[in-house]
């Protein structure tokens, strides 16, 4: 036996897993500069939102069209998978087609759900290439949506559609050379799709059609690995994210916003309150709100590398669609962008070093900050219980306390709301107006 | 009448069922008090005996919260729980969707846990407990609900307010952007106190045009600050004359011939 194709394969293997490891390890790295975040809830009902969200994608039909296209992709992906493994084998063992004489009938039941598929996830491809650049649905052509965002799309789409072409001319030349018994190609398996594709390649001789088998073999194996080494870049991190992400996502109501527990010990003790807690005075001073994406949360983070930039979000915010500058897809985007600029360093120099750039100012200014009405329309939105609000609201927090940066009338708002406690400078007294001939 | 201010219910040495938080909105804007006066009747009518807190109730600290302003908002928190603890309050309802989220989901965590309902909720309530009847004539006036975005995508109540409009046999109609892909009216976080930022297009023109696109006879609100934008929305189409925006307290009273 020929052992070349075996060790070629084998370091190909090697090194694509060694690269795609790194990436993992300094992206988790990037997250944990993350501030800690609470964790309310049970494991119980954190397992049944991922269930419900991410692995039955509950979300995703409320845009059905693109629900289909997606569930056909994202069971195509499983269902592919399963010859990958074969691949894998076969690659590391100098085999052909090893699981044939193992598991019998399945054998053909896996290769018709594989065949079936790659006819499908074809289709929804195409659908989603044309619904991306010819359709040119509006939430596709945003401001953000200019440069690497469309491109890394398109890239994913184009990708799919080469390794399922490289399977359908492997299976189809693999028939031929099937029916004409050249070793090593054993019967195995049925192909209904590219079955079609026999009469075409039946003029071809024996060497021609092993070097397409082989050639498609190489392509979608070295394709799906060179693929699983772009996602770390780009937007599909979504297929291994969304499972932590609305995992890790609040089961508290959405409306929901934590104080901060550095104010309350400051409040309490401005009222003289007793202090609860741990809090002996000694703790480092923390920044109040977030200026950069370090004193966001780490789940602020997570929330970064898991958006799709499907743009469901920005298609239904308010501020938006009237016409102001915030997007809360910007918003994720942009928290994303600039983590790829801490990794980067910490990629060329081992650690994270301030750079004097920031989140706030150097990527989203205070203009889009203070257009958002805090609805929660982008949260609701999101397939992947992304939330935008949450970094709105700490860059808010950010500006205000610590900058001191809030729009003139808000400060009269907190100037009235310190005096008078209410919003309006009006005397307590009139609240008591509405009450004429109801209270005695 | 069964509504007294909380130091005359302690005055009394009694307790009230409940304690009526009015929200700054409602009581200090001269349409919004109308909502108060609406509500209350429906309370007396169910023969609840609510208390409020008059002078001694200040703003929850939300526009301060949502802002970016947590000291303002921690400063405020901590002092009104220290009122509705002082009275030993253990319930809660409210005209405002703001309130309403604040006391329920804020507070509990600064020492503060009550049980908290908006008024559509407790109008609800009291309804299926055969409380407050509601008139059986038939109306058949369309109207038009709009969702709070801290009522309904905030913490999911959707149809409290729907069903009392149905029962109140009004002729429900449903906005395209509804439930929990409604649209904002543009006055949440802050939004009310401050000049909105460049753009097209006011965000409660947006949603005024898309409700009035129905026809309504009614739009109805369960939120002082939706009210007061929708109402300017309605004014800017000239289909003041037309159409109304009432809070769903206030139709109800009106139903009953409370007001
Ligand atoms: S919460 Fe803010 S960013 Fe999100 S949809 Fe509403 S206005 Fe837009
Ligand atoms: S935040 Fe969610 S809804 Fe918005 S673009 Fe990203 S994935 Fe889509």
């Amino acid at each position: 036996m020929n052992w070349i194709p075996q060790i070629a394969f084998i370091l190909v293997l090697g090194t694509a897993l060694a690269i795609f490891i790194y990436h993992v390890r300094l992206l988790r790295r990037t997250i944990l500069l993350g501030r800690e975040a609470p964790l309310p809830g049970t494991s119980a009902q954190r397992w049944r939102q991922m269930l419900e969200i991410a692995i039955l994608q509950g979300r995703m039909k409320d845009r059905p069209a693109a629900s289909i296209a997606h569930w056909v992709i994202y069971v195509g992906f499983l269902v592919i998978n399963i010859e990958v493994v074969e691949i894998l084998l076969d690659g590391l063992l100098g085999t052909h087609r090893i699981l044939a004489p193992y598991i019998g009938i399945l054998y053909n039941i896996m290769t018709t759900g594989v065949e079936i598929f790659l006819g499908l996830v074809f289709v929804a491809a195409v659908i989603f290439l044309w619904r991306r650049n010819i359709l040119k649905l509006p939430r596709f052509h945003t401001a953000e949506m200019r440069g690497w965002p469309p491109l890394d799309a398109n890239i994913i789409l184009w990708t799919e559609i080469a390794l399922v072409v490289a399977l359908f001319f492997m299976n189809a030349s693999d028939q031929v050379l099937q029916q004409r018994r050249v070793e090593p190609y054993i019967q195995a398996g049925t192909f209904p799709l590219s079955q079609w594709a026999v009469p075409l390649l039946s003029g071809l001789s024996d060497d021609a059609l092993i070097l397409i088998e082989r050639f498609s073999w190489w392509a979608h194996i070295i394709g799906i690995l060179a693929f699983l080494n772009y996602i770390p870049f780009s937007k599909h991190l979504h297929i291994f994210l969304s499972f932590p992400n609305t995992y890790y996502a609040p089961i508290t109501p959405p409306a929901q916003q934590d104080s901060l527990p550095q104010v309350t010990s400051v409040v309490r003790e401005t009222l003289g309150l007793p202090v609860s807690g741990q809090g002996d005075g000694t703790e480092a001073p923390s920044v109040l709100g977030a200026k950069d994406v370090t004193e966001l949360t780490w789940k602020n983070l997570l929330d970064a590398y898991t958006c799709t930039e499907c743009g469901r979000c920005t298609s239904v915010c308010p501020a938006h669609i009237t016409g102001k500058k915030l997007s809360p897809r910007k918003i994720m985007m942009d928290t994303r962008d600039r983590l790829e600029e801490i990794k980067r360093t910490i990629h060329q120099k081992g650690k994270w070093e301030p750079d004097g750039k920031s989140l706030l100012g150097d990527y989203i200014t205070p203009e889009e900050l203070w257009a958002c009405t805090t609805c929660g329309a982008c949260v609701r939105a999101c397939p992947v219980l992304i939330n935008p609000v949450s970094i709105i609201q700490q860059l808010r927090q950010y500006l205000v306390m610590e900058a001191s940066q809030a729009p003139e009338t808000i400060n009269v708002l907190f100037v009235n709301m310190e005096n008078n406690g209410s919003p309006w400078a009006l005397p307590s007294e009139k609240r008591l107006q509405w009450m004429e001939n109801i209270i005695t | 009448m069964a509504g007294k201010l909380m130091n005359a219910w302690a005055a009394a040495g009694e307790k009230p069922d409940i304690l009526y938080w009015v929200g700054c909105a409602v009581a200090l804007d001269d349409r919004a008090q109308r909502i108060a006066r609406a509500f209350t009747k429906l309370l007396d009518a169910a023969g609840v005996r609510w208390g409020v807190l008059g002078t001694d109730e200040s703003c929850t600290g939300d526009p301060a919260k949502r802002a970016g302003n947590d000291f303002l908002f921690q400063l405020l928190a901590h002092q009104n729980i220290q009122t509705l603890n002082a009275y030993e309050v253990k319930e809660i309802v409210t005209t405002c969707p703001h309130c309403f989220n604040t006391l329920k989901n804020e507070y509990p965590q600064l020492g503060g846990t009550y049980i908290v309902w908006h008024h559509t909720q407790y109008l609800y309530k009291l309804v299926k407990e055969g409380k407050l009847r509601l008139p059986d004539t038939a109306n058949g006036e369309a109207v038009v609900f709009h969702d709070p975005c801290y009522l309904g995508r905030g913490n999911g109540e959707y149809e409290a307010p729907r069903v009392l409009l149905r029962k109140a046999q009004l002729h429900l109609q449903e906005a395209p952007r509804s439930r929990d892909f409604s649209l904002c009216c543009g006055a949440g976080g802050g939004q009310m106190f401050k000049e909105p930022e460049p753009g097209r297009k006011d965000i409660n023109i947006e949603r005024t045009e898309e409700l009035l696109a129905l026809a309504p006879k009614r739009i109805a609100v369960g939120c002082p600050f939706c009210m007061t934008m929708l109402t300017d929305g309605v004014k800017h189409a000239g289909q003041q004359k037309e159409v109304r925006v009432q809070d769903v307290a206030e139709i109800l009273a009106e139903r009953l011939g409370l007001v």
